[in-house]
Protein backbone atom coordinates (compact mmCIF):
# COMPACT_ATOMS: atom_id res chain seq x y z
CA UNK A 1 0.00 0.00 0.00
CA UNK A 2 0.97 3.39 -0.45
CA UNK A 3 2.40 4.88 2.64
CA UNK A 4 1.80 8.26 2.93
CA UNK A 5 4.10 10.80 5.18
CA UNK A 6 2.76 14.04 6.74
CA UNK A 7 3.24 17.61 6.14
CA UNK A 8 6.80 17.47 7.98
CA UNK A 9 8.48 16.09 4.94
CA UNK A 10 7.34 18.90 3.02
CA UNK A 11 9.11 21.41 4.97
CA UNK A 12 11.96 21.77 2.53
CA UNK A 13 9.54 22.18 -0.38
CA UNK A 14 7.74 24.39 1.68
CA UNK A 15 10.63 26.57 2.33
CA UNK A 16 11.48 27.10 -1.25
CA UNK A 17 8.21 29.28 -2.00
CA UNK A 18 7.04 30.65 1.39
CA UNK A 19 9.09 33.20 3.70
CA UNK A 20 7.32 31.15 7.02
CA UNK A 21 7.07 27.42 8.11
CA UNK A 22 4.03 25.90 6.64
CA UNK A 23 4.32 23.19 8.20
CA UNK A 24 3.31 25.13 11.76
CA UNK A 25 0.83 27.03 9.46
CA UNK A 26 -2.53 26.15 10.25
CA UNK A 27 -4.93 25.28 7.07
CA UNK A 28 -8.74 25.15 6.76
CA UNK A 29 -9.77 22.29 4.49
CA UNK A 30 -12.35 23.79 2.07
CA UNK A 31 -14.00 20.55 1.72
CA UNK A 32 -14.63 19.58 5.38
CA UNK A 33 -13.98 23.28 7.43
CA UNK A 34 -11.47 21.17 9.61
CA UNK A 35 -8.34 23.43 10.37
CA UNK A 36 -5.18 21.83 11.69
CA UNK A 37 -1.84 22.56 11.44
CA UNK A 38 -0.67 21.74 7.45
CA UNK A 39 2.03 19.10 9.67
CA UNK A 40 -0.62 16.96 10.33
CA UNK A 41 -1.33 16.34 7.06
CA UNK A 42 -0.89 13.74 4.91
CA UNK A 43 1.03 13.72 1.97
CA UNK A 44 1.50 11.50 -0.69
CA UNK A 45 5.09 10.73 -1.97
CA UNK A 46 5.37 11.37 -5.80
CA UNK A 47 8.39 12.57 -7.20
CA UNK A 48 7.05 15.22 -9.19
CA UNK A 49 4.08 15.90 -8.10
CA UNK A 50 3.21 16.44 -4.22
CA UNK A 51 -0.36 15.90 -3.09
CA UNK A 52 -1.45 17.03 0.36
CA UNK A 53 -4.63 15.27 2.05
CA UNK A 54 -6.84 16.09 4.79
CA UNK A 55 -6.19 14.21 7.50
CA UNK A 56 -9.71 14.26 8.63
CA UNK A 57 -11.61 14.07 4.99
CA UNK A 58 -8.87 12.89 2.27
CA UNK A 59 -9.67 15.21 0.21
CA UNK A 60 -7.04 17.38 -1.68
CA UNK A 61 -5.67 20.14 -0.17
CA UNK A 62 -2.64 21.41 -2.10
CA UNK A 63 -0.66 19.68 -5.00
CA UNK A 64 3.09 21.17 -5.95
CA UNK A 65 4.47 20.20 -8.86
CA UNK A 66 8.38 20.62 -9.63
CA UNK A 67 9.10 21.12 -12.97
CA UNK A 68 12.30 22.64 -14.71
CA UNK A 69 10.99 25.64 -15.80
CA UNK A 70 8.35 26.41 -13.11
CA UNK A 71 6.46 24.93 -9.81
CA UNK A 72 3.19 24.95 -9.88
CA UNK A 73 1.42 24.96 -6.97
CA UNK A 74 -2.72 24.67 -6.45
CA UNK A 75 -3.88 25.59 -3.38
CA UNK A 76 -7.23 25.31 -4.54
CA UNK A 77 -8.57 22.59 -1.62
CA UNK A 78 -7.56 25.49 1.36
CA UNK A 79 -9.85 27.80 2.37
CA UNK A 80 -7.73 30.19 3.82
CA UNK A 81 -4.02 29.58 6.30
CA UNK A 82 -3.37 31.14 9.46
CA UNK A 83 0.12 31.85 9.87
CA UNK A 84 1.71 32.36 13.20
CA UNK A 85 3.16 36.03 13.89
CA UNK A 86 7.45 35.67 13.55
CA UNK B 1 25.45 25.32 -8.59
CA UNK B 2 25.24 22.07 -6.95
CA UNK B 3 27.89 20.02 -5.43
CA UNK B 4 28.54 16.48 -6.60
CA UNK B 5 28.36 13.56 -4.49
CA UNK B 6 31.28 11.52 -4.67
CA UNK B 7 30.52 8.17 -5.02
CA UNK B 8 26.76 8.67 -5.16
CA UNK B 9 24.75 7.69 -8.69
CA UNK B 10 21.37 6.67 -7.67
CA UNK B 11 19.41 3.92 -8.97
CA UNK B 12 20.62 2.26 -12.10
CA UNK B 13 19.96 4.65 -15.22
CA UNK B 14 20.78 2.43 -18.12
CA UNK B 15 20.54 4.30 -21.37
CA UNK B 16 18.34 2.59 -24.11
CA UNK B 17 17.53 3.02 -27.40
CA UNK B 18 14.64 1.31 -27.03
CA UNK B 19 13.19 4.43 -24.69
CA UNK B 20 11.83 7.55 -25.00
CA UNK B 21 14.00 10.59 -24.72
CA UNK B 22 14.65 10.96 -20.91
CA UNK B 23 13.50 7.84 -19.69
CA UNK B 24 15.55 4.45 -17.67
CA UNK B 25 14.90 1.47 -17.46
CA UNK B 26 13.64 0.81 -14.52
CA UNK B 27 13.93 -3.11 -12.83
CA UNK B 28 10.98 -2.72 -9.76
CA UNK B 29 7.77 -1.04 -10.39
CA UNK B 30 7.65 1.58 -8.12
CA UNK B 31 4.18 2.95 -6.61
CA UNK B 32 3.64 6.18 -6.95
CA UNK B 33 -0.14 7.30 -5.81
CA UNK B 34 -1.86 11.09 -5.20
CA UNK B 35 -3.97 9.20 -2.60
CA UNK B 36 -5.03 6.36 -0.10
CA UNK B 37 -5.64 2.92 -2.18
CA UNK B 38 -9.32 2.72 -2.22
CA UNK B 39 -10.29 -0.39 -0.80
CA UNK B 40 -12.71 -2.82 -3.55
CA UNK B 41 -14.25 -5.72 -3.83
CA UNK B 42 -15.22 -7.14 -7.06
CA UNK B 43 -18.68 -7.90 -6.10
CA UNK B 44 -18.93 -3.98 -5.73
CA UNK B 45 -17.23 -3.16 -8.93
CA UNK B 46 -18.74 -1.95 -11.33
CA UNK B 47 -17.52 0.01 -14.71
CA UNK B 48 -19.68 2.80 -16.39
CA UNK B 49 -19.30 4.61 -19.64
CA UNK B 50 -21.13 8.01 -19.89
CA UNK B 51 -22.26 9.73 -22.78
CA UNK B 52 -24.48 12.17 -24.21
CA UNK B 53 -27.76 10.59 -24.35
CA UNK B 54 -27.39 8.21 -21.97
CA UNK B 55 -24.47 5.26 -21.11
CA UNK B 56 -23.78 1.41 -20.04
CA UNK B 57 -22.51 0.06 -16.89
CA UNK B 58 -21.10 -3.40 -16.04
CA UNK B 59 -20.65 -5.25 -13.40
CA UNK B 60 -17.64 -7.42 -12.69
CA UNK B 61 -18.86 -10.42 -14.24
CA UNK B 62 -20.41 -8.45 -17.32
CA UNK B 63 -17.83 -7.03 -18.18
CA UNK B 64 -15.54 -10.19 -17.98
CA UNK B 65 -18.10 -11.32 -21.08
CA UNK B 66 -17.03 -8.76 -23.46
CA UNK B 67 -13.46 -11.22 -23.67
CA UNK B 68 -10.24 -10.39 -22.49
CA UNK B 69 -6.85 -10.18 -23.87
CA UNK B 70 -3.27 -10.78 -23.72
CA UNK B 71 -1.62 -7.67 -23.75
CA UNK B 72 2.83 -7.64 -23.95
CA UNK B 73 3.97 -3.78 -23.71
CA UNK B 74 6.18 -1.09 -22.37
CA UNK B 75 5.32 1.63 -20.18
CA UNK B 76 6.98 5.25 -19.46
CA UNK B 77 6.43 7.19 -16.32
CA UNK B 78 6.54 10.75 -16.50
CA UNK B 79 9.02 10.49 -13.61
CA UNK B 80 11.40 9.28 -15.85
CA UNK B 81 11.60 5.16 -15.46
CA UNK B 82 10.45 2.72 -18.03
CA UNK B 83 9.43 -1.00 -18.17
CA UNK B 84 9.67 -2.77 -21.41
CA UNK B 85 7.95 -5.75 -22.44
CA UNK B 86 5.63 -5.66 -19.47
CA UNK B 87 2.37 -8.41 -19.52
CA UNK B 88 -1.30 -7.63 -18.82
CA UNK B 89 -4.48 -9.69 -19.42
CA UNK B 90 -7.58 -7.16 -19.81
CA UNK B 91 -10.42 -5.91 -22.26
CA UNK B 92 -9.74 -4.00 -24.39
CA UNK B 93 -11.75 -0.88 -24.76
CA UNK B 94 -12.77 -1.45 -28.22
CA UNK B 95 -15.06 -4.13 -27.21
CA UNK B 96 -16.33 -1.73 -24.65
CA UNK B 97 -16.97 1.29 -27.46
CA UNK B 98 -18.65 -1.43 -29.21
CA UNK B 99 -21.68 -1.03 -27.09
CA UNK B 100 -21.16 2.25 -26.30
CA UNK B 101 -23.04 5.49 -28.97
CA UNK B 102 -21.38 8.36 -28.92
CA UNK B 103 -20.45 11.65 -30.64
CA UNK B 104 -18.67 13.19 -28.42
CA UNK B 105 -14.27 12.38 -28.75
CA UNK B 106 -12.52 13.61 -25.89
CA UNK B 107 -12.75 10.98 -22.74
CA UNK B 108 -12.47 11.54 -18.59
CA UNK B 109 -11.36 8.72 -16.69
CA UNK B 110 -12.49 8.38 -13.12
CA UNK B 111 -11.17 6.35 -10.53
CA UNK B 112 -12.54 5.28 -7.22
CA UNK B 113 -10.84 7.55 -5.09
CA UNK B 114 -10.91 10.61 -7.29
CA UNK B 115 -8.45 10.86 -9.53
CA UNK B 116 -9.09 12.20 -12.79
CA UNK B 117 -7.21 12.30 -16.40
CA UNK B 118 -8.35 12.95 -19.42
CA UNK B 119 -7.83 11.11 -22.99
CA UNK B 120 -9.15 11.63 -26.84
CA UNK B 121 -11.47 8.58 -27.57
CA UNK B 122 -9.20 7.80 -30.36
CA UNK B 123 -6.53 7.14 -28.06
CA UNK B 124 -8.28 4.19 -26.69
CA UNK B 125 -9.30 2.52 -29.82
CA UNK B 126 -7.91 0.43 -32.00
CA UNK B 127 -5.73 -1.61 -29.92
CA UNK B 128 -4.37 1.19 -28.14
CA UNK B 129 -5.77 0.72 -24.79
CA UNK B 130 -7.37 -2.01 -22.02
CA UNK B 131 -8.86 -2.30 -18.77
CA UNK B 132 -6.58 -4.52 -17.28
CA UNK B 133 -7.08 -6.72 -14.23
CA UNK B 134 -3.85 -9.00 -14.73
CA UNK B 135 -0.54 -7.98 -14.46
CA UNK B 136 2.72 -10.54 -15.16
CA UNK B 137 0.21 -13.89 -14.74
CA UNK B 138 -1.16 -12.59 -11.19
CA UNK B 139 -4.32 -10.11 -10.55
CA UNK B 140 -3.56 -6.40 -10.55
CA UNK B 141 -2.62 -5.90 -6.60
CA UNK B 142 -4.63 -3.24 -5.45
CA UNK B 143 -1.48 -0.81 -4.80
CA UNK B 144 -1.03 -1.19 -8.55
CA UNK B 145 -4.44 -0.44 -9.46
CA UNK B 146 -6.41 -3.94 -8.62
CA UNK B 147 -8.28 -4.94 -9.31
CA UNK B 148 -8.84 -2.83 -12.44
CA UNK B 149 -7.01 0.03 -14.00
CA UNK B 150 -7.23 1.27 -17.64
CA UNK B 151 -3.59 1.27 -19.44
CA UNK B 152 -2.96 3.36 -22.51
CA UNK B 153 0.70 2.78 -22.89
CA UNK B 154 1.70 4.82 -25.70
CA UNK B 155 0.95 7.93 -23.25
CA UNK B 156 2.68 8.61 -20.09
CA UNK B 157 1.78 6.17 -17.33
CA UNK B 158 -0.27 8.80 -15.65
CA UNK B 159 -2.66 8.98 -18.53
CA UNK B 160 -4.07 4.99 -17.09
CA UNK B 161 -6.03 5.43 -14.27
CA UNK B 162 -5.92 2.89 -11.45
CA UNK B 163 -9.00 1.93 -10.02
CA UNK B 164 -10.70 2.80 -12.73
CA UNK B 165 -14.50 3.70 -12.01
CA UNK B 166 -15.06 4.81 -15.55
CA UNK B 167 -15.27 6.90 -18.45
CA UNK B 168 -17.23 9.91 -19.30
CA UNK B 169 -17.21 11.57 -22.75
CA UNK B 170 -16.00 15.08 -23.18
CA UNK B 171 -17.27 17.34 -26.03
CA UNK B 172 -13.99 19.00 -25.09
CA UNK B 173 -10.31 17.69 -24.58
CA UNK B 174 -10.87 19.22 -20.35
CA UNK B 175 -7.77 18.43 -18.15
CA UNK B 176 -7.92 15.95 -15.53
CA UNK B 177 -6.31 16.22 -12.04
CA UNK B 178 -2.50 16.29 -12.90
CA UNK B 179 -3.00 18.23 -16.33
CA UNK B 180 -4.79 20.96 -14.53
CA UNK B 181 -1.89 21.17 -12.36
CA UNK B 182 1.30 21.01 -14.76
CA UNK B 183 0.86 17.72 -16.57
CA UNK B 184 0.48 18.11 -20.51
CA UNK B 185 -2.69 17.93 -21.86
CA UNK B 186 -1.57 14.65 -24.54
CA UNK B 187 1.58 13.00 -22.82
CA UNK B 188 3.37 11.42 -25.91
CA UNK B 189 6.66 10.14 -24.19
CA UNK B 190 8.47 10.18 -27.46
CA UNK B 191 7.95 14.01 -27.84
CA UNK B 192 9.09 14.49 -24.37
CA UNK B 193 5.39 15.60 -23.65
CA UNK B 194 5.22 15.90 -19.81
CA UNK B 195 4.53 19.16 -18.48
CA UNK B 196 2.92 22.17 -20.42
CA UNK C 1 25.02 28.65 -0.60
CA UNK C 2 22.53 28.36 -3.18
CA UNK C 3 18.94 28.57 -2.50
CA UNK C 4 19.20 27.36 1.18
CA UNK C 5 21.56 24.69 1.05
CA UNK C 6 24.90 24.28 2.87
CA UNK C 7 27.57 22.30 2.24
CA UNK C 8 28.64 20.13 5.48
CA UNK C 9 32.01 17.86 5.67
CA UNK C 10 31.17 14.34 7.16
CA UNK C 11 33.82 14.45 10.28
CA UNK C 12 32.57 11.24 11.90
CA UNK C 13 30.77 8.03 11.10
CA UNK C 14 29.54 5.86 13.19
CA UNK C 15 27.61 2.60 12.61
CA UNK C 16 24.85 2.16 15.19
CA UNK C 17 23.08 -1.19 13.96
CA UNK C 18 23.29 -4.10 11.24
CA UNK C 19 21.59 -1.36 9.20
CA UNK C 20 22.18 1.70 10.41
CA UNK C 21 24.96 4.64 10.75
CA UNK C 22 24.97 8.01 12.64
CA UNK C 23 27.03 10.94 10.50
CA UNK C 24 28.41 13.92 12.19
CA UNK C 25 28.74 16.75 9.94
CA UNK C 26 30.44 19.79 10.03
CA UNK C 27 28.21 22.67 8.15
CA UNK C 28 29.60 26.53 8.16
CA UNK C 29 26.72 28.68 8.37
CA UNK C 30 24.81 26.12 10.27
CA UNK C 31 22.53 28.79 12.95
CA UNK C 32 21.53 25.79 14.86
CA UNK C 33 18.31 23.74 15.82
CA UNK C 34 15.59 23.03 17.91
CA UNK C 35 15.51 19.39 19.28
CA UNK C 36 12.61 17.47 16.50
CA UNK C 37 13.96 19.35 13.53
CA UNK C 38 15.45 17.52 10.32
CA UNK C 39 17.61 18.27 7.18
CA UNK C 40 17.19 17.66 3.67
CA UNK C 41 20.21 16.54 2.62
CA UNK C 42 20.71 16.56 -1.46
CA UNK C 43 22.83 14.17 -3.34
CA UNK C 44 24.37 14.69 -6.80
CA UNK C 45 25.34 11.83 -9.49
CA UNK C 46 28.16 12.91 -11.97
CA UNK C 47 25.23 13.36 -14.75
CA UNK C 48 23.27 15.91 -12.61
CA UNK C 49 20.87 13.49 -11.36
CA UNK C 50 20.00 14.71 -7.73
CA UNK C 51 18.23 12.56 -4.76
CA UNK C 52 16.68 14.65 -2.00
CA UNK C 53 15.95 13.19 1.23
CA UNK C 54 14.60 14.00 4.69
CA UNK C 55 16.91 13.02 8.11
CA UNK C 56 15.89 14.04 11.14
CA UNK C 57 18.98 15.23 13.79
CA UNK C 58 19.81 13.73 16.88
CA UNK C 59 21.94 16.71 17.88
CA UNK C 60 20.40 20.34 18.95
CA UNK C 61 22.89 22.64 19.61
CA UNK C 62 24.41 25.80 18.26
CA UNK C 63 27.18 24.61 17.24
CA UNK C 64 28.60 23.97 13.48
CA UNK C 65 28.61 20.21 13.56
CA UNK C 66 25.18 18.23 13.74
CA UNK C 67 24.68 14.41 13.35
CA UNK C 68 21.79 12.29 12.09
CA UNK C 69 21.10 8.67 11.48
CA UNK C 70 20.56 6.65 8.59
CA UNK C 71 18.93 3.21 8.16
CA UNK C 72 19.86 1.65 5.23
CA UNK C 73 16.16 0.22 3.30
CA UNK C 74 16.50 -2.44 1.06
CA UNK C 75 15.01 -0.89 -1.44
CA UNK C 76 16.74 2.35 -1.15
CA UNK C 77 18.77 5.07 -3.08
CA UNK C 78 20.19 7.11 -0.91
CA UNK C 79 19.73 5.45 2.50
CA UNK C 80 22.34 2.64 1.38
CA UNK C 81 25.17 5.63 -0.22
CA UNK C 82 24.78 6.96 3.28
CA UNK C 83 25.12 4.05 5.33
CA UNK C 84 27.88 2.12 3.10
CA UNK C 85 29.32 4.85 0.96
CA UNK C 86 29.82 7.74 2.80
CA UNK C 87 33.66 8.61 4.14
CA UNK C 88 34.91 10.97 6.50
CA UNK C 89 36.08 13.96 4.10
CA UNK C 90 33.26 13.65 1.65
CA UNK C 91 30.90 16.93 1.51
CA UNK C 92 27.14 16.46 1.53
CA UNK C 93 24.60 19.53 0.90
CA UNK C 94 22.49 20.03 3.79
CA UNK C 95 18.64 22.60 3.95
CA UNK C 96 17.83 22.83 7.55
CA UNK C 97 16.60 23.30 10.21
CA UNK C 98 13.23 22.15 8.90
CA UNK C 99 9.79 21.85 10.82
CA UNK C 100 8.47 23.84 14.02
CA UNK C 101 6.05 21.66 14.53
CA UNK C 102 7.54 18.37 15.72
CA UNK C 103 9.47 20.37 18.38
CA UNK C 104 10.98 19.89 21.97
CA UNK C 105 12.00 23.47 23.47
CA UNK C 106 12.99 23.74 27.07
CA UNK C 107 10.73 26.42 27.90
CA UNK C 108 8.31 23.26 27.74
CA UNK C 109 6.96 22.64 31.35
CA UNK C 110 4.73 19.30 31.43
CA UNK C 111 6.10 16.35 30.91
CA UNK C 112 6.89 14.39 27.74
CA UNK C 113 6.48 10.78 26.40
CA UNK C 114 8.34 9.88 23.24
CA UNK C 115 7.66 7.22 21.34
CA UNK C 116 9.92 5.51 18.76
CA UNK C 117 9.65 3.23 16.09
CA UNK C 118 13.30 1.88 14.65
CA UNK C 119 15.09 5.25 13.51
CA UNK C 120 12.24 7.09 14.33
CA UNK C 121 14.14 7.83 17.72
CA UNK C 122 16.34 9.81 16.08
CA UNK C 123 14.59 13.03 17.05
CA UNK C 124 13.63 11.88 20.01
CA UNK C 125 17.38 11.28 20.97
CA UNK C 126 17.45 15.41 20.35
CA UNK C 127 15.02 16.28 22.43
CA UNK C 128 16.59 13.90 25.66
CA UNK C 129 19.71 15.64 24.64
CA UNK C 130 18.23 19.21 24.79
CA UNK C 131 16.45 18.17 28.17
CA UNK C 132 19.73 16.81 29.64
CA UNK C 133 21.37 20.20 28.52
CA UNK C 134 18.41 22.40 29.77
CA UNK C 135 18.18 20.64 33.46
CA UNK C 136 14.71 20.08 32.89
CA UNK C 137 12.77 18.75 36.15
CA UNK C 138 9.34 17.75 34.38
CA UNK C 139 9.86 13.88 33.60
CA UNK C 140 10.65 12.73 29.87
CA UNK C 141 10.53 9.16 29.15
CA UNK C 142 10.85 7.42 26.12
CA UNK C 143 9.31 3.95 24.73
CA UNK C 144 11.80 2.72 22.06
CA UNK C 145 10.09 -0.20 19.96
CA UNK C 146 12.66 -1.97 17.63
CA UNK C 147 13.74 -5.24 16.36
CA UNK C 148 16.12 -6.45 18.45
CA UNK C 149 18.78 -4.88 21.55
CA UNK C 150 21.04 -4.69 18.29
CA UNK C 151 18.72 -2.66 16.21
CA UNK C 152 18.75 0.21 18.71
CA UNK C 153 20.09 3.60 17.53
CA UNK C 154 22.35 5.66 19.90
CA UNK C 155 22.23 2.68 22.43
CA UNK C 156 25.02 2.82 24.20
CA UNK C 157 23.84 6.93 25.12
CA UNK C 158 20.39 5.49 26.00
CA UNK C 159 21.83 3.15 28.22
CA UNK C 160 23.21 6.32 31.12
CA UNK C 161 19.59 7.69 30.63
CA UNK C 162 16.75 6.94 33.09
CA UNK C 163 13.44 6.71 31.96
CA UNK C 164 13.51 4.67 28.96
CA UNK C 165 11.57 1.97 28.37
CA UNK C 166 12.17 -0.85 25.43
CA UNK C 167 9.54 -3.12 23.61
CA UNK C 168 11.14 -5.39 20.97
CA UNK C 169 9.61 -6.62 18.07
CA UNK C 170 11.82 -9.40 17.29
CA UNK C 171 14.04 -10.98 19.93
CA UNK C 172 14.42 -9.70 23.60
CA UNK C 173 17.43 -10.07 25.87
CA UNK C 174 17.87 -13.01 28.52
CA UNK C 175 15.47 -12.28 31.16
CA UNK C 176 13.32 -9.70 30.17
CA UNK C 177 10.15 -9.29 30.96
CA UNK C 178 8.55 -8.50 27.99
CA UNK C 179 8.23 -10.82 25.53
CA UNK C 180 8.47 -10.04 21.54
CA UNK C 181 6.21 -8.48 20.23
CA UNK C 182 4.65 -5.12 18.65
CA UNK C 183 3.46 -1.98 21.08
CA UNK C 184 0.03 -3.02 22.03
CA UNK C 185 -2.09 -0.65 23.63
CA UNK C 186 -1.88 -2.89 27.24
CA UNK C 187 1.49 -2.10 26.68
CA UNK C 188 1.22 1.84 26.20
CA UNK C 189 -1.13 2.30 29.27
CA UNK C 190 1.56 0.36 31.19
CA UNK C 191 4.81 2.18 29.83
CA UNK C 192 3.93 5.59 29.39
CA UNK C 193 2.78 8.41 30.94
CA UNK C 194 -1.16 8.72 31.51
CA UNK C 195 -3.45 11.31 29.74
CA UNK C 196 -4.28 12.68 33.82
CA UNK C 197 -1.08 13.75 33.21
CA UNK C 198 -1.52 16.06 30.58
CA UNK C 199 1.80 15.25 28.93
CA UNK C 200 3.19 16.21 25.20
CA UNK C 201 3.29 13.10 23.25
CA UNK C 202 6.09 12.69 20.06
CA UNK C 203 5.25 9.63 18.22
CA UNK C 204 7.77 8.91 15.25
CA UNK C 205 8.42 5.60 13.38
CA UNK C 206 7.13 4.05 10.23
CA UNK C 207 3.62 5.21 9.01
CA UNK C 208 2.14 2.18 10.20
CA UNK C 209 3.51 2.08 13.32
CA UNK C 210 2.51 6.09 14.60
CA UNK C 211 -1.09 5.69 13.15
CA UNK C 212 -1.29 2.56 15.41
CA UNK C 213 -0.10 4.33 18.10
CA UNK C 214 -1.16 7.46 17.92
CA UNK C 215 -5.32 5.81 17.43
CA UNK C 216 -4.03 3.55 20.93
CA UNK C 217 -3.19 6.77 22.70
CA UNK C 218 -6.60 8.92 22.13
CA UNK C 219 -8.58 5.42 23.27
CA UNK C 220 -6.75 5.85 25.91
CA UNK C 221 -8.09 9.62 26.60
CA UNK C 222 -4.77 11.49 25.33
CA UNK C 223 -5.91 14.81 23.15
CA UNK C 224 -5.06 14.11 19.87
CA UNK C 225 -3.69 17.53 19.36
CA UNK C 226 -1.09 16.96 22.56
CA UNK C 227 0.17 13.73 20.33
CA UNK C 228 2.52 15.36 17.91
CA UNK C 229 3.66 12.45 15.27
CA UNK C 230 5.69 12.33 12.75
CA UNK C 231 6.26 9.74 9.67
CA UNK C 232 9.07 8.12 8.26
CA UNK C 233 8.97 7.15 5.01
CA UNK C 234 10.73 5.73 1.68
CA UNK C 235 14.45 5.01 0.26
Amino acid sequence: MTQPLDGNALAGTFSELFRFDMTVTEGECRHCNDVTVLARALVYPDPTGFVMRCCSCDEVLLTILVTEKRTWLDLSGIAGLRIPQP
Amino acid sequence: MAIFTRGFTGRSREADPDLPPGQYLADDFPVLSAGPTPKLDRADWTFSVQTETGGVKWTWDEFMELGAEDVHTDIHCVTRWSKLGTTWRGIPLDAVFDAVETEREFVMQYSYGGYTTNVPLEDLLDGKAWIAFEYEGELLAPEHGGPARLIVPHLYFWKSAKWIRGLVMQEQDEPGFWEQNGYHLYGDPWREQRYW
Amino acid sequence: MTGGWLVGTVVETRTETPSGRSLVIDVPGWTGNIAGQHVDVRLTAPDGYQATRSYSLASADDSTRVQLAVDRLPDGEVSPYLVDGVEIGDQLELRGPLGGWFVWRPTETRPVQLIAGGSGVVPLVAMLRARAVAGTTAPMRLLYSVRTPGDRFFADELETLDGIDYAYTRQVPDGFARPPGRVTPEDLARLTIPASENPAVFVCGPTGFVETVARALVDLGHDPLQVKTERFGGA
